[in-house]
C-alpha cells in the first residue's frame, strides 16, 4: 500500500524532526510535565502564535469581509464548488479504504453534480440522498493503522500532526486545483478556497476563544479528538473513561484525606455494582 | 380565598410531581428531542437572542436546559485524575465556575443559530442500558452536516447530559489539558482562580458590548 517513495520522505521527515526535537529538548527545560502527544510543543506554540497574528490582521478581516459582501447563494456556490472537486478525491480514498459503497456513491455525487449541478456550483446530489463525506490521505492513512506521530502546527494552515501533514502533501499533489496551469487562475482559486474555508470557522473561533482557558492547548485537543472521530466516520471507539470509575455519591462522600476513610468500603461496593451492566 | 390558594398549591404539586416523573421515564433520544424543540422554537420567534443578547440566551438556557445537564459529572471529566485530590469545597468551586463558563458558551452558540436544521438518529441502546448516547445533526445549506451527539446517563431522577461531542469532540475532556496545565501550575486552587478570572472577563465583555 505504502509506495517507497512516500517511506521514504516520511523517514526523511522524521529523521529531520527527530533532530530538532532534539536541538529544542536542549534548549527548552525538561521541568514542564507536556503533552505525550506534543513534544515539539514549544516550537508549536511559536508557530500558533505567529498564525494567530497573521490571522487577526489578514486572514480573518478578509473572512469577514468576504461574509460580509457575498451574498448566501454566492457563498453556498462556492462551497459546492469546492466541495465537489473535493469529492473526487474523498472517494478514491474511501476506495483506498476498501469502502467500496461510499466510494461509488462519492463517484455518483461528482458525475450528478458536475452536470445537472453546473459544474459543482448546485449540490443536487444530496438532495438526491447521496451524502457528503470527507475523507483525505491522513485519514487513509490512519484508517490503515498509521499512527498520528507528534502533534505540529503548520504555518498558515494550523493544527496537523505528522501523520497528516505528509497526507496533505499527497493530497496536494494530486489536487485539481493545483494542478491548473495558468498561474493567475490558480492562485485566484487557491485564494478564494482559503478565504472560503476560513469564513466557515467564524463562529466556532468565536465560540472556541471564549470557552478556552488556553486556546492552544485548548485546539489541540479539539484537532486530536476531531481526526479520531473523522478516522472512525463518526464511531470512534469509546472506551469507558479511566477518570470516570467513581460515581457520584462515591466522590461526593468519599475521604478527601484517609483519616475520613471509614465508610469507604460499603461505598465502592454500591458505586461498582452498575459497572459491569455499563461495560459490556 | 383560601380554597383559592390551596387549589393553587395542590396546581403547583401536582404540576411539580407531573413533570418529575416525565423526567424520570422518559427515554433518553425523547428528552434530548424535546429540550431541543423547545430552545429552538423559543430561539425562532427571539430577536433578542438572534441578534446576540448573550443575557437573555442564558437566562433561556438556564431555565429550559440546566435541569437535564449533570454538572458534577462534567466537572469531574474534565478535571480527570486530579479530582480525587480535590476537598469538596474545591470540587464545589470548580463544578460552580465551570457550570458557568459552559453556560456562557453554549448560549453563545445560541445567538449564533440561523434556520438550521436538526436530525435526530435513531437511539442505538438496550432499555437496561444506563448509560447512552444520543445522536443528533445539524444541517445547514452548503456545508457538510455538523454531528452532535450526546451522552447520557440514569440517575434516579431521569437521564442527564454528561458530555456534549461537536463533530466527535468531546466539549468537557477537551479542557482536560488546559486543566492539567492549571492545576501542575497553581494546585486545584490556581484553577479555581484561572476558571473565576475567565468567568469575569467574559461578564465584562458581554457588559461592555451592551
Amino acid at each position: 500500500m505504502k509506495s517507497s517513495s512516500q517511506n521514504s520522505r516520511l523517514s526523511m521527515t522524521s529523521r529531520s524532526l527527530a533532530a530538532l526535537a532534539l536541538a529544542l529538548g536542549l534548549s527548552a527545560c525538561a521541568s514542564t510535565g507536556g503533552h505525550p502527544k506534543d513534544p515539539l510543543e514549544p516550537l508549536n506554540r511559536a508557530t500558533f502564535a505567529f498564525n494567530e497574528k497573521a490571522d487577526q490582521y489578514v486572514m480573518r478581516p478578509v473572512a469577514e469581509a468576504y461574509d460580509r459582501v457575498a451574498p448566501l447563494p454566492v457563498k453556498v456556490g462556492v462551497g459546492n464548488f469546492f466541495g465537489n472537486i473535493g469529492d473526487v478525491w474523498t472517494g478514491f480514498n474511501n476506495l483506498l479504504q476498501g469502502k467500496l459503497s461510499e466510494g461509488l456513491s462519492d463517484a455518483g455525487r461528482v458525475l450528478v453534480n458536475t452536470t445537472v449541478g453546473m459544474l459543482g456550483l448546485f449540490d443536487i446530489a444530496t438532495e438526491l440522498g447521496l451524502e457528503k463525506h470527507e475523507e483525505d490521505l491522513g485519514q487513509t492513512l490512519g484508517w490503515w493503522g498509521v499512527g498520528d506521530g507528534p502533534y505540529l502546527v503548520l504555518p498558515f494552515l494550523g493544527a496537523s500532526n505528522l501523520r497528516d501533514t505528509l497526507g496533505l502533501v499527497g493530497d496536494l499533489t494530486v489536487d485539481p486545483v493545483w494542478q491548473v496551469e495558468e498561474v493567475a487562475t490558480r492562485n485566484s482559486l487557491t485564494g478564494l478556497r482559503f478565504v472560503h474555508k476560513r469564513h466557515t470557522l467564524l463562529g466556532a473561533e468565536t465560540a472556541a476563544e471564549q470557552a478556552a482557558l488556553d486556546k492552544y492547548a485548548y485546539l489541540r485537543s479539539f484537532y486530536i479528538q476531531y481526526r479520531l472521530n473523522q478516522i472512525h466516520d463518526g464511531n470512534p471507539p469509546r472506551l469507558k473513561d479511566p477518570e470516570d470509575e467513581e460515581d457520584e455519591e462515591a466522590h461526593i462522600e468519599g475521604p478527601a484525606s484517609p483519616l475520613a476513610g471509614a465508610p469507604a468500603e460499603p461505598l465502592i461496593a454500591v458505586s461498582s455494582a452498575p459497572n459491569p451492566e455499563n461495560q459490556e | 380565598m383560601k380554597t383559592i390558594r390551596t387549589l393553587l398549591a395542590a396546581l403547583t404539586l401536582g404540576f411539580g410531581l407531573q413533570c418529575a416523573a416525565l423526567a424520570s421515564t422518559i427515554a433518553p433520544d425523547a428528552l434530548v428531542k424535546s429540550v431541543t424543540d423547545d430552545v429552538i422554537t423559543i430561539v425562532r420567534q427571539d430577536k433578542a437572542i438572534q441578534s446576540g443578547d448573550t443575557r437573555k440566551a442564558v437566562e433561556l438556557v438556564e431555565t429550559k436546559v440546566l435541569p437535564y445537564f449533570d454538572f458534577a459529572h462534567m466537572t469531574r471529566l474534565a478535571v480527570g485524575k486530579d479530582w480525587r485530590q480535590a476537598t469538596p469545597e474545591q470540587k464545589a468551586a470548580l463544578t460552580q465556575e465551570f457550570k458557568t463558563l459552559l453556560v456562557r458558551t453554549y448560549s453563545n452558540a445560541l445567538t449564533q443559530y440561523r434556520n438550521q436544521v436538526i436530525d435526530f438518529k435513531p437511539l442505538k441502546a438496550r432499555p437496561e442500558d444506563s448509560d447512552v448516547i444520543v445522536r443528533t445533526e445539524v444541517r445547514q445549506p452548503g456545508a457538510k452536516p455538523v454531528q452532535i451527539d450526546y451522552a447520557l446517563d440514569r440517575k434516579v431522577d431521569g437521564w442527564k447530559v454528561y458530555d456534549v461531542l461537536v463533530a466527535g469532540v468531546s466539549l468537557v475532556t477537551n479542557y482536560r489539558d488546559s486543566f492539567g496545565q492549571e492545576i501542575r501550575a497553581g494546585g486545584v486552587d490556581g484553577l479555581i482562580k484561572s476558571l473565576k478570572d475567565k468567568n469575569k472577563h467574559l461578564e465584562a465583555t458581554v457588559s461592555a458590548r451592551k
